[in-house]
Order: structure tokens, then C-alpha cells, then sequence
């Protein structure tokens, strides 16, 4: 029986269910410290002067570090380049673990309180005095990029990071704009979301002096190169005498990719004191410190003629970075926002332009989409603003410019406007199934008589992301600091067993069942007799984490490297156990057999062997254990249709939405099971955007909704059941034809919703409204027209 | 000051001296060691330090361990029986219902409850009863399956 394309239950479930998963909060450890970080109360401010006096004598306190002490310790690092047009380098500050003199974001650290207890430490951390010098602060981005703007780091001109562009020759741009038979323009704020992965973020530092040897326990989806950041760029300490393990964590988001000062800190510190020493993020501090999403201001403008083709693209946006760049910023604004603008569409003509400023906040870097959702929301907008403008049906201007199919075999990729050659698509398909689906000419016609208080809008978005991150060589030329391949070690125990050892890192995407399932296949054992191991960087070589929809596309074709060589070899063993050529061997269902007899040897054997080779063949090394790095050809490009379908009370501008249709392409499918709870949970946050998140920063820099109380994410009853399906279409250059799923349904989404709010509200003669778009809102909008 | 609490959880019987200020989901993630119960907020709005208090669904950390002094509690880790998962627990892993697990422990309990006093709820009774407890994996959509597959396997066994 085949396991691909089956709908596995997980394996990894039971330890969840039971209460015995193993979180970094849960890990216990003798002789343990504890945290609580003294954080700056003032978006700007020089540090005039910190007092711990009273603090060192408070019960249980261990030692109280500051910035005064860690001034000969490095910052920690960002891991991508993007220089200015005109070639000067990016404006890249130290971003000190502790600060010592300013204070640049609501959160930034100020002092390190370690105690016996948590309760000690978060008494004593209420005793260090610190006098602050608040000065002014600014928080939007575009605000920020003028001249006169307070100042983030002093040792720079203005608060520009960079500034960017990509496509077409810019006056040609603007002449096709110019010249278009009509213009669908919109200005707006993505606004900015917090990931909140449930599980606040958790560090133990573990300094052994008898063996030397470090060991981070860490909440990251990023253990390998968490530990590379750690040891070549902060500490300086020798990668060898590292250990980082990411155990169990709960939920990512692209919130946990990044190396934090707060791993650095309880790593440095546990070598100081010679104890382990635990932080614990608690939730007003998940919302100060962990890497924010999204933040864009932006400038969109398209182009059609007088048959609704697309003519031409312009975008201009102002970027928040945020008071540091975090490890990946500079890419999301550009390289996974930028080079998405080409859509599903045939737009010949596209420019964009992109200004990344430093600002009072919290660093903003990739948080599930990471860029993609940004421009997907930008296009799919100006389709939906532009076919009501035109009076088109937004599903017909849609299926008029879609890119025709492609399969990236026979067909060549579809060289985009903006760099990325797309590897395969068929994106009729997507959007035909959608309507049927929803039943579009039926919902037409309820909309047209629905006369009870309540207004109906339906919205599309048929969108495009590149997941599968990334061929190390094309983002090494973009400014990445890293590659982006990935290792897996596939070991066939002498028993037959078999542990892979990959360097993805699961916290909630299932590798562990879906990893299992491709080794299990193509073995031909019972998926029983596989392990997954993953989350330690001591135990797997090497491995550059989960993010980016890359597990599968990249992870899992590392796999298949690595279980190729298995056969390769095991082929060679079996065919001096069986007298035969290896070439007359195959290999199926577990077991080789000489072609066309019954002659064969099972995969059980065949391991024996290859560890007891007593009957082996001459010049074969023992073992049967093999890694691979896997280092993908192009990106991957999953694809979809979105359908949001909203209800408006008139009386209240309340929002409900009724049903949600969602047809994914993600090419082939591992686990249908698992993949339709990743579109549902992408889904969820991409809906979230829409409806109901959003930083909402004061003029003086404070996060006024900085809890859960004012922070509103989608609740159980906020949703509907989904009506999810798919269609296939393979990707063409890597061996499993998979592309991901992790972030395609925040992708598509948010504009869906919003577009569909937009129908809805088209009677009262608005442009746009901005997210989230809350009741408040709404009611504004029908109560100043009526 | 020290205070003395005696408090049975799952079935067992613990006594132990606390600082009174201890919050009762420290106290079984610290004292008992119990870490199924997790904790997500500072605000009682996130559920996943959800127990059981004589029974009925309750955010241990809005609650002191003095409090619960003399109470008897049950955690994620006193549901299965004899090494047979609950109803739930089956359900969950029927459905799908968990991704990163951080909130299952939550979702769990207050399913108990709920499935407790309305053993075949609606899909919208279900997501009403789950309003306390965020999930940031699954959309719910699959919660809210596992629930129901829960309530199914209940029913069967009653009737049986």
C-alpha cells in the first residue's frame, strides 16, 4: 500500500494529547536561575543611570547584569544585506543584547535580573531604578523617512535602512501608467500583527564547566543556525562546544527563525555563573519583543486598457524595520515582497519601489507569509477596486490576465517582470472550482435581493508565493548571509529500523508523521519502524530550520537524497546475497528482487548485512547510513483561490463572515490531512489580518494593545467551518513534486475578507477601508453616507 | 509567610507549603511538576492553563493555590485511563485536532466540560464553549471536529 497522498494520523499526537510534550518552559534543570529582563517604559530614551543597588540585596538574587557589562560583547546580527540603489551599504546598527546609554523601542532591555525563583527575580527586577531621558519618538515609516523625524541611531544621517527597486525601467512604467485607459490606484497601511505563537518564547543557557561545553535550550524553528549566530557572530565561543536544541515548541509562525538577545543573554550568563539559567517570555513581553509582521505603507497603482488587460504596475512602499534589524528583515519588504507583484497575471509592465526605515518599535520580520501576504494583498486589491471601477466582474477581469498553464517540463517556467521565474502553474483551474463551489451566479442573486438589514459582499483573491526557501546560490546574490539548503541523514539501524535525522524542525507542522510517511513508502516497512529525529543540533548535522514553506520542498527532498543512496547501496548488498548482477535487481514493497524471478532478499536482511558483513561484497564499506544536503533548483510556487463570502448588520457595521472557500494548489500532497490543517490555520491568521489584529502605537512610541485583553485574534466563534479542496500541479525540479502549504491560506486570505467587506459596502461610495475592519468602522462608513 | 495547602490532583493527594501569592497553575507546573497545564498569558484570556476543579472547567491561573486548598483537581495528565485515551484525547487525534499542541491541553478540558453538561452540542455550541481558549494552529475548524467525533464516541459508549 502506498503511503503518499494518505491521510496518516500523527504520530507524534499522543505525547500532545497526554500532557508529556516537552516544551522549553517544562525542561527543569538543577541548580536552575531564573529571569526577569528590566525593560525600557519609553519608546526613546537616554539611559541616564541605573541603579541595582537595593535589587542585589533583594532575597534570592544571583547577580544583576547591564549594559554597562556587556559593553565588549557583540550585538546579535542580521543575517541579510540589501544595499541602496546607488551601492552604499545598508545602515546595520549594533543591536546590544543589553543597552547601556538609549533605549530605542518600548521593551528593549535594560538590565538582567537572575534569582534563585522566578517570584525573587521579578521582585528584584521591581527594584532596579532606572533615570530615563525620554526623548521624541516616531513609529510610522513614513513618518520616520523625513528629514526632520526624531532620529532612531545617532551614528546615521536619517533612519533609512535602504532604499530598493526592482522590474522594469521605471520611466517606461510610468509612461504605460500614464497612458493606461484607466488607473485603479489605492494608498494603505498593512498593519502591523503580532505572531503570537501560544507558547511564549523560552531560553535556557547551560554551561558545563567539567566537559566545557554549552548546551541552549531554546523555543526556535531554527536550531543550527541559531547556534551559528550565537557562536560566530554574539559570543565568539567555539560552534563545537554548542549544543542548541529546539524541543517541542509551540507553534512559530516565522516568530521563532530568529536568534534573540535573550538566548545570547542566558548563554552568556550561564557561563559567568556556572549555573543554567531560564527565561520565560511572559505575554506583555511576546508582545514587546517578539519579531512583529507586516508594516508597510504603501503606493499601488494598475494600469488597464479599455478590455480591463493589465497594463502596468507601480508600487511604492515605506517599510518599518522596526529600532533593529532582526535576522531576516531586510528580506521580507524586498526579496519575498517585491518579486511577487508579477501575481498570476500577465501585468507586462511592473515597478516597485521599497524604503526600509528604522522606527521606535520592535523589530518587524517574517511572521507566516512573510512579504508574500503583503503584495498578494496590494494586487488583489487593485483587481477587485479595479473591476468594480470598470464595472467588470472581478472573477472574468481575473480569468482575462491569468497567466496561461505551464507545467515546467514541457512548458517552459514563466519568467516573471520582477526576477522569479515561476517553476509550474495552471491557475484557471483554481479559480473555476472556487465559484463552483461557492456558487457564484446563486449568491449574485441573493445579494441582489437581500432586504433584511444585512448587506452581503463576496470577495476574491487568487494569489502566488514562493515557498520551497531557498537555491543558496540566487539568494546568496540577493544578500542572504546564509544558504538555504537542507541536510537529512537517513540510518538504516541493523535491525532494519530506520532514523532520519533531519534539519527541519517541527513545531506543529507533523514532520514527524509526514517525514515517516516518504521513508516508510519508499522502503516499503511499516511507518512503526520509522523515527523522526529533528530539533538538536548534536544530533543532526546540520540543518538551516522551518520557515518559508521549505520543510517538504527542501527538507523532504534531502530525504529522498539520502534514501536513494540507501538503495543505491543496499542494491549492491543484495545482489551478492542473491549471486546477481546488480543491475537485474529491483527494488519495491521492502525487498529486492531479481527481475522477472522470484528470487529476493527483504530490506531486513539486507541491513543485517550491511552491519554483519560476514558475506559482504569486496571493497564495500559497512553501514548502511547516509546524509545528504539538499540544495533546491528554484523556488517553489504554490497557488490558490480565495473566496470570502461577509455578512454586514446595517444597525451595528458588525462583520460576520459566513463561508470561506479556499482551493490551494500546493503540489503534490504527502498528507492530505495534514495539509488541509495547515491551510485552516493559515486561513485563520490571514483572517485575523483582515478582521481583527493590529498594532494599534501611541504618538510617544507605547504599544497600547500589548495583551490579550486588547489584542484580538480570531476566536472559535469568529469562524466558520472552511470549505477547503485542491487541485495538483507538481513542481516540476524537485523529486516529491511538492511545493508547501504553511503559509498559502495567510496568503490569500486577508484580501478575500477585505474585498468581500468592500463589495458589501460598494452602495456607499468608498475607496478602501483599512484594516482590521472592525464594526467601528463599518458603521462609520453606512452612518456617514446615510 | 508560608502557607500550607493540601490539594488532590488527579486522584492524588499533595501537600505542601507555598508562598501564598503562588498561582495555582505554578503550583502544579512547579511543585507537582505537572507541565501538561501551560501558560500563554498573563490576562486569563489564552485557556491553556484550563483544569478541572471539582469538576468544572477553570483557568488555573486565575486562581491561588490557598484557594484550592482542600479541592480536588484534574489536569490533562489524569484523562486517559489505565493507559486508554479519553473520548477527547481519540478525538483529537481522529480529527486532527492539534498542530503545535501548546493549546490542546486547554482545549481538552474545556471540551470536557462542555461535553459534561451538553453531550451533543451543535457546531455553534461548541465554538461558544470555546471562546476562552485561543488556538493559533488549526482555524478551530478541526477542534471543533474532534469535539464532535468526541461527543460521538460518548453517545456510542453510553448506548452501548
Amino acid at each position: 500500500m502506498t503511503l503518499i497522498g494518505t491521510s496518516v494520523k500523527r504520530v507524534e499526537d499522543k505525547r500532545f494529547l497526554t500532557g508529556k510534550g516537552r516544551y522549553t518552559d517544562d525542561i527543569k534543570l538543577p541548580g536552575m536561575t531564573y529571569v526577569c529582563f528590566v525593560r525600557s517604559p519609553h519608546a526613546h530614551a537616554e539611559i541616564k543611570s541605573v541603579d541595582i543597588s537595593k535589587a542585589g540585596n533583594m532575597p534570592g538574587v544571583v547577580k544583576i547584569y547591564t549594559g554597562a557589562d556587556l559593553t565588549e560583547v557583540n550585538g546579535v546580527p542580521t543575517g541579510w544585506q540589501v544595499n541602496f540603489k546607488n551601492g552604499d551599504t545598508m545602515r546595520e546598527p549594533k543591536h546590544p543584547l543589553l543597552v547601556a546609554n538609549k533605549a530605542r523601542h518600548v521593551g528593549d532591555a535594560v538590565a538582567m535580573v537572575i534569582a534563585e525563583t522566578y517570584a525573587q527575580a521579578k521582585d528584584a527586577a521591581e527594584m532596579v531604578f532606572v533615570d530615563y531621558n525620554p526623548i521624541p519618538a516616531v513609529t510610522n515609516p513614513q513618518q520616520a523617512a523625513k528629514a526632520d523625524a526624531p532620529k532612531v541611531h545617532d551614528e546615521f544621517a536619517d533612519n533609512l535602512v535602504f532604499d530598493w527597486a526592482l522590474g522594469n525601467d521605471k520611466a517606461e512604467v510610468d509612461r504605460a501608467i500614464e497612458n493606461s485607459h484607466h488607473v485603479t490606484s489605492l494608498e494603505f497601511i498593512n498593519q502591523r500583527l503580532v505572531p503570537n505563537a501560544i507558547e511564549p518564547r523560552s531560553a535556557i543557557g547551560h554551561y558545563e564547566e567539567q566537559i566545557d561545553k554549552y548546551t541552549l535550550y531554546t523555543s526556535t524553528q531554527n536550531p543550527h543556525l541559531t547556534r551559528l549566530l550565537l557562536c560566530a557572530f554574539v559570543l565568539g565561543i567555539p560552534e563545537h562546544k554548542v549544543r542548541v536544541v529546539g524541543p517541542d515548541v509551540g507553534g512559530g509562525f516565522g516568530s521563532k527563525i530568529f536568534h534573540y538577545t535573550e538566548e545570547a543573554l542566558v548563554t552568556w550568563a550561564s557561563h559567568q555563573l556556572k549555573r543554567p539559567v531560564k527565561w520565560t517570555a511572559e505575554r506583555r513581553e511576546s508582545f514587546l519583543t517578539d519579531a512583529h509582521g507586516r508594516d508597510h505603507v504603501t503606493k499601488a497603482e494598475l494600469g488597464l486598457d479599455a478590455e480591463g488587460n493589465f497594463t502596468a504596475l507601480r508600487v511604492k512602499t515605506y517599510a518599518n524595520m522596526g529600532a533593529y534589524l532582526s535576522t531576516f528583515a531586510p528580506a521580507v519588504p524586498t526579496y519575498l515582497h517585491g518579486t511577487l507583484l508579477q501575481g498570476l497575471y500577465t501585468t507586462p509592465l511592473i515597478h516597485v519601489e521599497v524604503d526600509a526605515v528604522f522606527t521606535h518599535t520592535n523589530a518587524v520580520d517574517a511572521y507566516r507569509g512573510a512579504g508574500r501576504p503583503e503584495a498578494t494583498y496590494l494586487l488583489e486589491r487593485l483587481v477587485d477596486t479595479a473591476a468594480l471601477e470598470m464595472d467588470i466582474d472581478p472573477a472574468e477581469l481575473r480569468f482575462k490576465n491569468f497567466i496561461e498553464a505551464f507545467d515546467g517540463v514541457e512548458q517552459a517556467g514563466y519568467q516573471t517582470q520582477v526576477a522569479l521565474q515561476y517553476d509550474s502553474g495552471n491557475y484557471h483551474p483554481v479559480l473555476q472550482k472556487a465559484l463552483e463551489m461557492v456558487g457564484y451566479e446563486e449568491f449574485r442573486n441573493e445579494q441582489a435581493i437581500q432586504s433584511n438589514g444585512k448587506l452581503l459582499g463576496i470577495g476574491f483573491s487568487t494569489y502566488i508565493e514562493a515557498c520551497g526557501i531557498a537555491p543558496s546560490a540566487v539568494v546568496g546574490a540577493l544578500g542572504a548571509r546564509a544558504g538555504l539548503f537542507e541536510s537529512a541523514q537517513v540510518r538504516v539501524q541493523p535491525t532494519g529500523k530506520v532514523s532520519v535525522y533531519s534539519g527541519s524542525h517541527s513545531h506543529g507542522q507533523g514532520h514527524e508523521t509526514t517525514f515517516a510517511q516518504i521513508v516508510a513508502d519508499r522502503f516499503g516497512i511499516p511507518i512503526e519502524d520509522v523515527d523522526i529525529v529533528h530539533g538538536d543540533s548534536d544530533a543532526v548535522a546540520f540543518g538551516m530550520g522551518t520557515y518559508g514553506s521549505r520543510s517538504l520542498a527542501v527538507g523532504g527532498s534531502a530525504i529522498v537524497r539520502s534514501m536513494d543512496k540507501i538503495i543505491e547501496k543496499g542494491t549492491k548488498i543484495a545482489a551478492h546475497l542473491l549471486e546477481a548482477n546488480p543491475d537485474d535487481l529491483e527494488f519495491a514493497n521492502g525487498k529486492w528482487t531479481v527481475k522477472g524471478t522470484d528470487k529476493s532478499v527483504g530490506f531486513g536482511d539486507v541491513s543485517l548485512t550491511a552491519y554483519v558483513p560476514h558475506n559482504y561484497p569486496e571493497g564495500l564499506e559497512p553501514g548502511l547510513d547516509f546524509s545528504s544536503f539538499y540544495d533546491p533548483a528554484n523556488f517553489t510556487y504554490p497557488f490558490g483561490a480565495h473566496i470570502a463570502i461577509v455578512e454586514i448588520d446595517k444597525e451595528t457595521g458588525k462583520v460576520t463572515l459566513k463561508r470561506f472557500i479556499a482551493v490551494d494548489d500546493v503540489g503534490n500532497v504527502i498528507n492530505p490531512m495534514i495539509v488541509d490543517g495547515q491551510i485552516h490555520g493559515g486561513l485563520a491568521q490571514g483572517i485575523g489580518q483582515a478582521l481583527h489584529e493590529g498594532t494599534i502605537y501611541s504618538e510617544d512610541g507605547q504599544l497600547i494593545n500589548g495583551t490579550y485583553l486588547d489584542y484580538v485574534m480570531p476566536r472559535a466563534d469568529d469562524l466558520p467551518s472552511f470549505e477547503i479542496d485542491r487541485t495538483v500541479t507538481p513542481c516540476p525540479h524537485n523529486p516529491l513534486g511538492v511545493k508547501g502549504a504553511g503559509e498559502a491560506g495567510c496568503i490569500g486570505s486577508t484580501p478575500a475578507v477585505v474585498n468581500a467587506v468592500m463589495d458589501a459596502l460598494k452602495s456607499y461610495g468608498i475607496h478602501d477601508i483599512e484594516m482590521p475592519v472592525t464594526s467601528e468602522k463599518v458603521w462609520n462608513i453606512i452612518n456617514a453616507n446615510s | 509567610m508560608q502557607a500550607k495547602v493540601t490539594i488532590t490532583v488527579n486522584g492524588n493527594v499533595y501537600e505542601r507549603t507555598v508562598e501564598p501569592r503562588t498561582l495555582l497553575v505554578y503550583f502544579l507546573r512547579e511543585e507537582l511538576g505537572l507541565t501538561g497545564t501551560h501558560i500563554g498569558c498573563d490576562t486569563s484570556s489564552c485557556g491553556t492553563c484550563t483544569v478541572h476543579l471539582d469538576g468544572k472547567a477553570l483557568k488555573s491561573c486565575t486562581m491561588l493555590a490557598v484557594q484550592a486548598d482542600g479541592c480536588q483537581l484534574t489536569t490533562i495528565e489524569g484523562m486517559a485511563s489505565n493507559g486508554e485515551l479519553h473520548p477527547l484525547q481519540a478525538g483529537f487525534h481522529e480529527e486532527h485536532g492539534l498542530q503545535c499542541g501548546f493549546c490542546t491541553p486547554g482545549m481538552i478540558m474545556v471540551a470536557a466540560d462542555l461535553l459534561s453538561h451538553n453531550p451533543t452540542p451543535t457546531e455553534h455550541e461548541i465554538r461558544e464553549a470555546l471562546e476562552g481558549n485561543y488556538c493559533r494552529c488549526t482555524g478551530y475548524h478541526n477542534i471543533v471536529r474532534s469535539i464532535q467525533n468526541a461527543a460521538q464516541r460518548m453517545q456510542e459508549a453510553v448506548s452501548a
